[in-house]
């Protein structure tokens, strides 16, 4: 069996910059491995403008962002396999690989980082009713479609979720033509970023309806109508709102889920809030030396920032291989716990070994409601360390604090970190 | 006196502003948190402008569609003029990123160039 001292599974935006950050830390034999036909994953279907802001301080669009990190991997020699489906990690790392020219294929890794994405929430995770006619796509689909396929999913277009593909998705299916009647979302405020609502919505007069859903699909063979409802608190519909649509495409823009078959194959743990594995201050996950980033470990709003986390998996993961694989013990040390409560949803990482912290360390999250005028606390035990002030948090846009190393060791008996929301 | 409601895009607070304009001059903004929502709502009511990403069709590459963006900001009023200008516009590949596709699209002085790496096959 042929041997890679690192796998990185995915060639989109994490599994490029995983697999620079490892040639970069100086481990050379290393392995990327992608089913698409090409690499960049998600972005080259992504041509609207706006990725790479903290990156490359200027704005480009996806193509032109996963082609910066495709360049760089083919400056430092990464070696890929394209059109190749990863079907199963085992938890001594064995990968196993499949494509048309050499079949089925296993490789013995040192280390491997999860870079698979995520996909889109489908028409069946949502219980509508009604009839299951052609002309129903998730955002994505008709994204892929329209924007590498040069197809066009319908001319009379509803969209439900207003998640960012489902906002691009409007201004593109009104730039090729469509006529874009709605945005429907169920809850109170919108999944996607504000610059999306106003330069996809509010720019060409496409109303979008917060507390409103689909309740009914008409049309036998192709889609002929949707029925929108308001929904009350409890999100159900209420009688006598109901509105009727003539339209032959209903696009799906209602979440993401981090596509992690592969991660739970591998025996590798998994959060039931993000769906994507837990991991420690490395981004290692319990399986020792299988590392997660990007969209697989959770669903971010910003590439730059799966490109930051990414980079740290890489690195990490290189580092794994040169110091602690084959070595007997496992890290060392104290192990700090991270909860996340009150308002705020789920942090990644959940534990720091202290010994193997760097000197700062980033912690993502998700908040589950709008906050107007609170506060990010952070509590080591049960003392208050950070209070930040944020004018405005929702749920749509990813929150970050930044741990310092010597903080930790100075305050004794640290066991725990909590990070909540609070008013005041 | 006109009055106009906007939507700050410069961050995540998304204030509401209103701009007061009288002949077509800025009288008053209101509402914005910080200097910036001043300065996106005096340039959103005078001169609103827009990147304009789109596809046009592809002959002998790998992919039957190129992804393509207006190099600077066009004119908000403009963006359906760019789209009909490209709409006919076919390519031969190979294309590379940053290719003209269309100078001076519109006549608003901005070239439309290639945003994506397309193979001929």
């Amino acid at each position: 069996m042929r041997s890679y001292d690192v796998i990185i599974v995915g060639g989109g935006p994490a599994g490029l910059a995983a697999a620079i950050a490892a040639k970069k830390e100086g481990v050379d034999n290393i392995l990327m491995i992608e089913r698409d036909d090409r690499l960049g994953g998600i972005l080259n279907q992504c041509i609207h403008n706006g990725f790479g802001l903290h990156t490359f301080k200027e704005e480009l669009t996806g193509p032109e962002y996963a082609q910066r990190f495709i360049d760089q991997a083919a400056e430092l020699n990464v070696e890929y396999k394209l059109n190749t489906i990863v079907v199963d990690i085992s938890k001594d790392k064995v990968v196993t690989t499949m494509n048309r020219n050499e079949g089925m294929v296993q490789y013995q890794a040192k280390a491997v980082v999860l870079a698979m994405g995520c996909r889109e929430r489908p028409r069946g995770a949502l219980n509508i009713p009604g009839y299951r006619p052609a002309g129903i796509y998730s955002a994505g689909t008709a994204q892929r479609l329209v924007n590498m396929e040069g197809y066009m999913p319908g001319k009379k277009c509803v969209i439900l979720g207003s998640g960012d593909i489902g906002l691009i998705m409007a201004r593109r299916m009104t730039f090729e033509g469509a006529d874009v009647q709605v945005v429907a979302e169920v809850m109170p405020y919108s999944g996607g970023l504000k610059r999306n609502i106003v330069q996809c919505l509010d720019d060409f007069d496409i109303p979008l309806k917060l507390s409103h859903t689909v309740i009914d699909i008409e049309g036998k063979d192709r889609l002929t109508g949707v029925t929108i409802a308001e929904v009350g608190p409890d999100r159900k519909p209420i009688p006598g709102t109901e509105e009727h649509y003539d339209c032959d495409t209903l696009l799906l823009s209602v979440g993401l889920i981090p596509e992690n078959e592969l991660s739970k194959q591998a025996e590798v743990e998994m959060s039931r809030i993000t769906n994507g594995p837990l991991v420690d201050e490395s981004l290692e996950t319990n399986v020792e030396g299988i590392f997660a980033c990007g969209n697989v470990l959770h669903v971010h709003d910003l590439v730059d920032y799966v490109s930051e986390e990414a980079t740290a998996a890489g690195k990490n993961a290189a580092k794994y291989v040169k110091d602690r694989y084959g070595a007997e013990a496992g890290k060392a040390g104290k192990v700090i716990e991270i909860k996340a409560v009150d308002g705020a949803r789920y942090t990644v990482p959940t534990t720091i070994h202290l010994d193997n912290m760097e000197d700062k360390l980033t912690v993502r999250f998700r908040v589950g409601a709008v906050f107007k005028n609170s506060y990010i606390g952070v509590y080591f035990n049960d003392e208050r360390k950070q209070h930040r002030k944020r004018p405005v948090m929702a749920p749509g846009e990813m929150e970050q604090i930044i741990l310092k190393k010597k903080d930790l060791e100075a305050f004794e008996g640290l066991e725990t970190i909590t990070v909540k929301i609070e008013a005041e | 006196m006109e009055k106009r409601n906007l939507t700050c895009i410069r961050c995540p607070l998304g204030c509401q502003i209103t701009v007061t304009l009288e002949n077509g001059e800025v009288k008053d903004v209101t509402g914005n948190t910080c200097p910036r929502g001043d300065q996106y709502a005096r340039k959103e009511v005078t001169n609103p402008t827009r990147v304009v990403t789109s596809i046009v069709k592809v002959e002998g590459g790998v992919l039957p569609v190129l992804s393509v963006k207006t190099k600077d900001d066009v004119p908000k009023g403009k963006i359906f003029d760019v789209l009909d200008e490209i709409k006919p516009v076919v390519v031969k590949a190979p294309i590379h990123i940053g290719d003209v596709i269309v100078a001076d699209v519109a006549g608003t002085g901005v070239d439309i160039v290639a945003s994506k790496e397309i193979a001929a096959v």
